[in-house]
């Protein structure tokens, strides 16, 4: 199920002294099973973007298609969108509000027609998706630390059973642990499920290692759309708008203006070594004839 | 980044009316309160017109956004005009079975109207050139006599300044909860009184446990920088009456001085 931005643009208080246009003609086509990511600059209009995705802004012209229609047509059923486009907000504590974690997220699926016995093999399957644990389920969600009330807030839009699913920061005020334990259940998810995700995230590294995708906002705009690696060719534009590339990109180019005939599209931990390793090789480094216990 | 919500509704500028110091919009609009009351014959009304439509030509504020604060009246504009001219006693000039207007009534109705227009537009250039915080201050600095007969002047004007301040933030808030509760599948809209009250649980819920965090991390924040109180507290922008102010008060007087002239020549 694409979806489809046509001239989309957003003007927030339009015709008043706090007119803001969030976005400007964003055309956009978000295929299936996609791994997405955005990165944009605090009030770039990511997150304008994204709650555009599932109708809960209108834009102020342009068009959205889901599906090939026009979301905001006048018959459209847009909860029924909303159920099939989750998003998952950055700050969990704007969506928890049960007695018990597990009636939290039996809200969505309750909400979609289905009884507390049909909810809630749903809203276990999503707990434990999201490396929930068990033991957890019945506490109150505002006891969680904060990795688990994300885990909860995602787990709430994920019972839903959505076939995109649109998360916000999931990883934002994490610890690293926290973070690649939940980006990888994520990953997983986005293969078992079969689902498109799409990921709004600060972090390069995350992006790079994850997305196979990147769109990049600045100031209402979609700047570039490409594969992450090519995005980060252009570290120095990046720059420019208050972003960067993930630290191996730097790397990299610096080995490779220093001579060392190294692949630039390398942009996780893990390829950047193996491309190392090959170039040091390839220009029988004496790093290598020690032994290479240096490496 | 969130813009839609206005508070107050606060029109930035830089006019002459912005620039002059809160007390004296404060005082200034309580005297053209006055002044509405005083006059009463339309001559009188005349004046005021003059001074009010100066007073807007020198805010420099779109007069749309300053007439958009009577719609929130006009129900009540309707109600007081209706009941002023079928049940005031008088000459009658015009009947319907039971319905009677007269002259009186007329007038009356007449001159209620001019004055809850002209109050309710007087204090909105007042809001929209001044913010919240200046306000307070105003008040503040204004009833600061009253701390005299133990009057908490001090903390009554800080609960007011944090109210405001909070009160674009918990819409704010509100805005967010409810998408985040939307894109779970909440309806706040259809269904019955006791449905759509049932619905705002889980708006509510998350709202009031936000709100109180939010007051006690500012309470705790106030206390780590020694805050007690007015006690001895100095301000970081005393308010000073500059030049224009003095001239503000001068026209005052005179606009006012008109007033009670009209009244006792009986004009």
């Amino acid at each position: 199920m694409p979806i489809e931005c046509k001239d989309v643009s957003f003007t927030y208080a339009p015709a008043t002294a706090y007119e803001i246009h969030a976005l400007k003609n964003i055309n956009l086509r978000i295929e299936d099973h996609e791994f997405i990511g955005i990165i944009g600059h605090t009030g770039s209009g990511k997150s304008t973007l994204i709650q555009h995705f599932n109708a809960l802004i209108q834009p102020t012209s342009g068009t959205i298609l889901y599906n090939g229609e026009d979301i905001w047509g006048q018959n459209y059923n847009r909860r029924t969108l909303r159920s099939e486009v989750g998003l998952a907000f950055q700050y969990p504590e704007h969506q928890l509000f049960e007695n018990d974690v597990l009636s939290d997220v039996c809200f969505g699926p309750m909400n979609q027609g289905l009884t507390r016995e049909e909810a809630e093999p749903e809203a276990r399957k999503a707990l434990l998706q999201v490396g929930f644990k068990e033991k957890n389920f019945l506490k109150s969600p505002f006891e969680l630390s904060g990795g688990q009330k994300k885990r909860a807030a995602i787990a709430g839009v994920l019972a839903m059973n959505p076939k995109i699913l649109i998360l916000d920061e999931p990883t934002a005020g994490l610890d690293p642990r926290g973070r690649d334990n939940i980006l990888d259940q994520i990953a997983e998810l986005q293969s078992v499920r079969g689902i498109t995700i799409i990921l709004v995230s600060h972090s390069m590294e995350d992006i790079a290692k994850y997305t196979r995708r990147l769109i990049v906002m600045n100031q209402g705009e979609v700047v570039y759309d490409d594969a992450p690696h090519e995005v980060f060719s252009h570290y120095e534009e990046l720059e420019k708008m208050g972003l960067a590339a993930p630290q191996v990109t730097y790397l990299m180019n610096g080995l490779k203006k220093r001579g060392l005939p190294v692949d630039l599209k390398a942009d996780t931990v893990a390829e950047a070594s193996k491309s190392i390793l090959k170039a040091l090789r390839e220009v029988d480094s004496p790093l290598l004839k020690e032994g290479g216990s240096h490496v | 980044m969130f813009k839609d919500i206005t508070l107050g509704q606060y029109y930035p500028g830089d006019s002459v009316l912005h620039r002059l110091d809160p007390r004296t919009k404060l005082i200034g609009t309580l005297a053209f309160i006055i002044s509405v009351f005083i006059f009463h014959t339309f001559p009188g009304y005349a004046v005021a017109t003059v001074f009010l439509a100066a007073v807007i030509w020198l805010s420099r504020i779109p007069p749309r956004l300053i007439f958009k604060g009577l719609k929130a009246i006009m129900l009540l504009l309707i109600i007081t005009v209706m009941f002023n001219i079928f049940l005031t006693p008088g000459e009658i000039v015009w009947s319907w079975r039971f319905l009677k207007v007269s002259r009186e009534g007329l007038s009356l109705s007449g001159r209620m109207a001019i004055r809850l227009t002209y109050l309710v537009t007087g204090s909105s250039i007042m809001t929209l050139t001044t913010t919240p915080n200046q306000l307070t201050n105003a008040m503040e600095s204004l009833l600061r006599p009253l701390n005299r007969i133990n009057v908490p002047v001090h903390e009554i004007a800080m609960m007011m300044s944090i109210a405001l301040r909070f009160i674009p933030i918990l819409m704010e808030e509100t805005d967010k909860i409810m998408k985040a509760q939307t894109a779970r599948g909440a309806d706040f809209e259809s269904g019955g009184i006791i449905k759509k009250v049932r619905n705002m649980i889980p708006l509510l819920v998350p709202l009031f446990i936000s709100a109180f965090r939010r007051a006690n991390d500012l309470a705790m924040a106030m206390e780590a920088r020694c805050y007690h109180g007015g006690g001895g507290r100095t301000q970081m922008k005393p308010l000073r009456y500059a030049m224009i102010d003095y001239a503000a008060f001068v026209i005052l007087t005179v606009y006012l001085a008109i007033g009670a002239v009209f009244r006792i020549v009986g004009i």
